[in-house]
């Protein structure tokens, strides 16, 4: 025990010498989440919408107007021919153009059926596709209103009442404070582990260590436990930003949040342990934790693109990253409120994951050194 | 105990590379043992073995009476090591490395304490005791180095490469303390490149392509081969290496 101690004492020697190191450290997780927080945002706002028709026909006008009072569509300009749309979303002055069909009005009322196009600006697919959906939104509640004065029932048709339960105002903070949180313990945990131990097969005091009498695991040990300590406090930042910041509630249990990120912990630690046996120096550490090891997190694990629309294979590959199980629980418990039933799938692989990798790492540092 | 190492048929093999190839020898209690060979001979791979560090593939022996098989971790306590890479903490204060390798071999408090001022008096070092490890010349740092390795009152010392990249001034300085250390009992058991430091030595082993290709004391082995220095010897045994490095 007291030969642990000893050991401890220097590591946090070590961290807190380092200045820079533990700024950087500290300061990350407030930098990530203002980031993702404020510049990247998914969710749509104000997008211009363009007509090209006759704004005298009254039906056009009707429809117009509603898309104007839609609170995430703004009409912008009224264009006099199909032929300038190209040019709009060239200049980047359109997000989205809304074509009536010549005398729209009076075929609406004849045949009951009216003729509309919706061009969106495919360059950016993804925000294209919900201004898309937007507009059709606001024709189509229009269109059976139309329908239902035509035929004099109200009952004709139905139109279904959309509900986003958890997030009814679609807040993309509640799909990335998870997300980040996923991406910070990961970072901290594993490559800084990693380098910390990798330093000193660099430096060869790893030698004097392993020619001591003090067990291997316990030298692991001391080298996690201050950045598990480091850990809990960006899980508390990270926490108190996105309740306070951004407004994400935790409307599960905090302990049993808590209990989930100290496993994930223990996971990413496991993992710096795996790259410290790989790698020789500190700059190759850096490299397959930066490289080898964040880069398919934030890709597979579901922060950006959702694993649900990735090809088979992707797929199946996302399901080794444990950051994904990770997030998926977070967002469980702090968005849905879920208590430990509902979790105990996501919980139970990432403990299987983490036992593998830590009894793999364990034994791989005994014999390596 | 008579002997502080004896090793009988050791081999290591990586695959099928044989990097020491069935060696047997002894060492005295007390003596300075050179273990001389040139690069990639197997040096560091038996003194690894010698040190619990690495099982062998066959042979075995005794360190400080303890079997290198099945009491590596007895070993350790009864050891000392010092790297040929220069191995104290470069971030911690150099009273604060002294306490780390007491608090490690599991010294008291009273005990670190005691050997701190000890070494720090010793080495002439008390003005630095609050500088970091990184500021010291490379001949300071390789002192504090072997005191430290010392600091538990192992029963031998097995140094690589001890005094590595310094001038021969201070290399003959880092020699008083290791002939102090044995005047005190302690077995040494050193690797080095400098042919001046084997004739140090009371008994000196020249590996070769992982086999030991002589073993005697420098007086003896000069005769035998009729040459001037231990550098000479050297060389006329390691010219018939095979393997490179």
């Amino acid at each position: 025990m007291k030969e642990f101690l000893a050991f401890v004492k220097k590591e946090f020697r070590h961290i807190l010498r380092d200045k820079r190191t533990m700024l950087i450290v500290l300061i990350m997780p407030i930098v990530q989440m203002i980031l993702f927080g404020y510049a990247v945002r998914t969710e749509i706002e104000h997008a211009r919408v363009d007509v090209v028709g006759d704004l005298t026909d009254p039906a056009v006008r009707k429809i117009v107007d509603r898309i104007d009072n839609n609170r995430y569509l703004d009409i912008n300009e009224i264009l006099p021919s199909v032929s300038m749309i190209p040019s709009r979303f060239e200049k980047n002055a359109a997000d989205v153009v809304v074509c009536f069909g010549q005398d729209f009005g009076p075929e609406l009322k004849k045949t009951g059926k009216g003729s509309v196009k919706i061009i969106g600006d495919g360059s950016d697919p993804n925000s294209a596709q919900m201004i898309v959906n937007y507009v059709t939104g606001v024709i189509r509640s229009e269109q059976t209103e139309i329908s239902a004065a035509l035929s004099g029932e109200s009952s004709s048709g139905f139109s279904p009442s959309i509900q986003l339960m958890y997030n009814p105002a679609m807040k993309s903070s509640y799909n990335f404070v998870p997300g980040v949180m996923g991406l910070i313990m990961m970072i901290i945990c594993s490559m800084m582990t990693s380098v910390s131990i990798v330093r000193e097969k660099e430096t060869g005091t790893m030698e004097l260590l392993l020619v001591s009498p003090v067990k291997p695991i316990w030298i692991i040990i001391s080298k996690a436990l201050p950045y598990l300590i480091v850990s809990t406090i960006n899980f508390i930042t990270i926490l108190l930003l996105s309740r306070y910041m951004m407004g994400v509630p935790i409307r599960g249990s905090l302990l049993l949040l808590s209990g989930v990120a100290v496993l994930f912990v223990f996971t990413s630690l496991s993992l710096g342990l795996l790259i410290s046996i790989v790698a020789s120096t500190q700059k190759s550490a850096l490299l397959l934790s930066g490289m080898g090891l964040m880069m398919p997190t934030v890709l597979l694990s579901g922060i950006i693109f959702p694993c649900e629309n990735m090809p088979g294979i992707l797929q199946a590959l996302s399901h080794l990253i444990p950051a994904k199980w990770f997030i998926i629980m977070v967002k469980k418990i702090m968005i849905q409120g879920a208590g430990f039933p509902y979790i105990i799938k996501e919980f139970s692989i990432l403990a299987g994951m983490t036992a593998f990798l830590l009894t793999v790492s364990v034994k791989k540092f005994r014999i390596r050194l | 105990m008579e002997n502080a190492i004896e090793i009988h048929n050791l081999t290591k093999k990586f695959g099928d590379f044989t990097a020491v190839d069935n060696i047997s020898f002894t060492v005295r209690k007390g003596e300075i043992f050179g273990f001389l060979g040139a690069n990639g001979a197997g040096k560091t791979t038996a003194m690894r073995i010698l040190c619990g560090l690495s099982i062998p593939t066959s042979g075995g022996g005794t360190v400080a009476g303890y079997d290198i098989v099945r009491e590596p971790e007895k070993i350790k306590r009864h050891i000392g090591y010092m790297s040929q890479k220069f191995s104290l903490y470069p971030d911690l204060k150099v009273w604060e490395n002294i306490r780390l390798f007491g608090g490690i071999y599991g010294l008291s408090d009273k005990e670190i304490a005691s050997r701190t001022r000890d070494i720090l008096s010793g080495l002439g070092m008390e003005d630095v005791r609050n500088s970091f490890v990184d500021s010291l010349p490379l001949g300071w740092k390789q002192k504090l180095s072997f005191s430290i390795a010392m600091i538990h009152n192992p029963r031998i010392v097995f140094l690589d490469e001890p005094t590595g990249g310094v001038d021969p001034e201070t290399r003959r300085r880092f020699w008083e303390l290791i002939y102090e250390a044995t005047s005190g009992g302690v077995t040494v058991f050193v690797t080095t490149h400098y042919m001046d430091e084997a004739e140090y030595c009371d008994s000196v082993s020249i590996m070769v392509d992982g086999r030991i290709e002589a073993l005697d004391s420098p007086a003896a082995l000069k005769e035998k081969y009729g040459a001037e220095n231990m550098d000479a010897v050297f060389r006329m045994l390691a010219g018939r290496a095979k393997r490179g490095e």
